[in-house]
């Protein structure tokens, strides 16, 4: 089993969903990023999203734009990346990390040596924003070959007969993108994700994990309760930016998104 | 796709002007890499512009457009002044300057709008360098009573004044947008943020031939007019087709346009001017076929300037409408395939063809036309007498004299 079938099918015992935070890679630079890495898992992460900074990230918010921003500023390359990856795993065999980017830095490393450069630094899954199942092909083989995971993107303007042609294919578990908007900007409902959650399950027996727009422990829980994870991303980068002095870390960087996270956490686990 | 069985596929097997795929392709380039929430409504695009396509009062109602509207067909002027000092070939320009509004944009937005229209979208959005296209789009709103949001650069907000006030008389929204250098590239990504969060009402009118799939050949086939009556008026005044067609690419819209239709006629010698701004190895170029290598951005696999990481960079050109890192994969692919050549031009070159554009025949050229003059002002003394160059003048210069006086060192 892969560590996110491990990890999902615990907390299926555990009665739960999974908590999945978010964090830009070297926002703002590659230490603290990785400092807040290994301590994600201790403070209630039960899988981990690193985004891979991208110049042009037309999916997502002004929050995650400029934590990309951030990122590149400080270095970030799919290689950091993948190098800041290697490091968790020396301490942590366990959590699950997905990459999440855009796929031109991918198809600039190759995606064949990508792939399996990404399974060997111990990545478990990757969600391409813009490469939808037309375009998979690029990838999916390596992908399969390495043992990683391609997490399907769906969405509330995916039709029936499209969640089934989408996620035929799918493995480790699906991403329900559950607004049609960027991230970080508004949220959906209990009501909406109650509507869409049986059409998703539908087509697959997946887990499905539900994004953008979460911020409160409160929106954290229904989505973990009525999905299968929760994901949240701009809300905790938001915090992270409130804590930087001229866009460096400071002492409470690290400890104020730590602070966060266990309160979505508990939410998650109430 | 639908269209599979239809009469024209078997007699354009062997064209070169089949493209694209039912995957949006040219060989590598195009496709649809949009986030999945956007799929669905490219689909939704695809069956409209099919269905409008083969409906004959789709095309009869362009048509009227075009005419009475649009002001079309644009002649076909023989620039003799400007032949007679160049001292070579006949050089022809093909005036989509005349157009209303001041540019072929308002070909491609007058057919998309009316494909919105049928769609039932009552908002559009769009993108803009220059302010052309945005110009373009805001006037069809008003024309059709539709709400018109525009993304544009803050830096072309500042450097195309008149073009921003244009499009506030016309009813539109223009959002300037500071993320990133602001410029073309940073609207689309505003435009696509827009699109994806509003997209039950929302129609996004993209302004080139490049985006996701069916944009690029959409776009083509309503530019393809500037082409179709290019062949037509240059084999009633010269008897024959032109030795070599040349047009300045941004996004290549005005260049795809008048390309298309002579893509089978091997002889014909087509070329695209890039905008090489301060130099093609300055590091501040446009120029993305002669700078730039293959990659994925704003939906489309295409010649990018990008690092080695595959960060995009930030394209340079004094003409805000040639300011884009990227360019229509239609053209990616015929740069590869060799059918089309592509060259670049400096900012200091386009401005020299500005003036003498204007001083030689009276016509003031938009600076993204001034690159294609400036290259016909290289090539044209090495041609023979009875050679002919046709020049796509795609827009006019009046949005741009501030620019120009700026470079000229005027006070205006």
């Amino acid at each position: 089993m892969s560590r996110i079938q491990t990890r999902f099918a615990a907390l299926k015992k555990e009665g739960r969903g999974a908590l999945i935070p978010y964090l830009q890679a070297c926002d703002p630079d590659y230490d603290t990023s990785l400092e807040l890495l290994r301590a994600m898992p201790a403070a209630g992460a039960d899988l981990i999203e690193i985004g891979v900074p991208f110049s042009d990230p037309s999916a997502d918010g002004p929050t995650i734009q400029a934590a990309a921003l951030r990122g590149l500023k400080a270095g970030a390359t799919l290689g950091l990346v993948l190098q800041m990856v290697r490091t968790f795993r020396e301490t942590d065999s366990e959590t699950p990390i997905v990459l999440m980017g855009y796929l031109n830095p991918i198809d600039s490393y190759g995606p064949a040596e990508f792939c399996f450069d990404a399974a060997q630094a111990g990545v478990d899954g990757i969600i391409v924003v813009d490469m939808p199942t037309e375009e998979a092909d690029l990838l999916d083989a390596h992908a399969r070959e390495a043992g990683l995971d391609i997490i399907s993107l769906v969405a509330p303007t995916t039709s029936n007969s499209r969640l089934f042609h989408v996620l035929r294919d799918a493995s480790g578990f699906v991403y329900y993108v559950s607004i049609t908007g960027i991230t970080g900007t508004s949220s959906a409902s209990a009501a909406d994700l109650e509507k869409a959650l049986p059409r998703i399950r539908e087509a697959t027996s997946l887990p499905v994990a539900v994004g953008f727009g979460i911020s409160t422990p409160e929106q954290a829980r229904t989505a973990s309760r009525i999905g299968d994870a929760a994901v949240v991303a701009s809300a905790l980068i938001k915090t992270m930016a409130g804590t930087l002095e001229d866009g460096r870390a400071t002492e409470r960087t690290v400890p104020a998104v730590l602070a966060q996270l266990e309160e979505l956490a508990a939410a998650v686990r109430a | 796709m639908t269209n599979t069985s239809s009469p024209l596929s078997s007699s354009l097997a062997n064209s070169l002007r089949s493209g694209p795929d039912e995957r949006g392709r040219f060989g590598i380039f195009g496709g649809r890499f949009v986030a999945e929430t956007l799929m669905p409504l490219l689909f939704e695009l695809d069956e409209a512009y099919r269905a409008a396509q083969v409906d004959p009062a789709f095309r009869e109602e362009l048509d009227y457009y075009l005419k009475d509207y649009v002001g079309r067909p644009s002649p076909l002027w023989f620039a003799r002044h400007l032949t007679e000092e160049l001292g070579g070939a006949k050089v022809y320009f093909k005036r989509e300057e005349l157009n209303h509004t001041g540019s072929h944009k308002l070909n491609n937005v007058m057919g998309q709008i009316l494909v919105a229209r049928r769609m039932g979208k009552t908002r559009i959005v769009a993108e803009t360098g220059a302010g052309q296209h945005g110009v373009a789009t805001a006037t069809v709103c008003a024309l059709f009573g539709l709400k018109c949001t525009i993304y544009m650069g803050a830096t072309d907000v500042e450097r195309q004044k008149p073009n921003v006030f244009r499009m506030h008389l016309l009813g539109a929204e223009v959002k300037p947008v500071t993320a990133g250098a602001g410029t073309l590239k940073d609207a689309m990504n505003e435009a696509m943020r827009d699109w994806v969060a509003n997209v039950a009402d929302t129609y996004f009118l993209v302004g080139t031939v490049a985006g996701p799939h069916p944009y690029p050949e959409m776009v083509r086939d309503f530019q393809s007019v500037i082409g179709v009556e290019t062949k037509e008026q240059i084999t009633q005044a010269e008897g024959r087709l032109p030795d070599v067609i040349v047009a300045a690419i941004g996004g290549g819209s005005n260049a795809m346009g008048i390309f298309h239709p002579f893509l089978d006629d091997a002889d014909v010698r087509l070329i695209g001017v890039e905008a090489a701004g301060h130099g093609l190895d300055s590091g501040k170029t446009a120029a993305s076929i002669s700078r730039g290598r293959p990659g994925v951005l704003h939906g489309n696999r295409t010649y990018l300037l990008q690092d080695k990481h595959g960060q995009i960079e930030e394209a340079h050109s004094i003409s805000a409408g040639l300011d884009y890192p990227g360019i229509g994969p239609e053209h990616s692919w015929l740069n590869d395939i060799g059918r089309a050549e592509y060259v670049g031009v400096t900012d200091e070159e386009a401005l020299e063809a500005f003036q003498v554009c204007t001083r030689t025949e009276g016509i003031i050229p938009a600076l993204e036309c001034a690159h294609g003059l400036a290259h016909v002002m290289k090539i044209a003394p090495t041609m023979a007498k009875d050679q002919i160059i046709v020049l796509n003048v795609s827009g006019r210069g009046d949005k741009d004299i501030f620019t120009a006086a700026h470079h000229l060192g005027v006070n205006l």
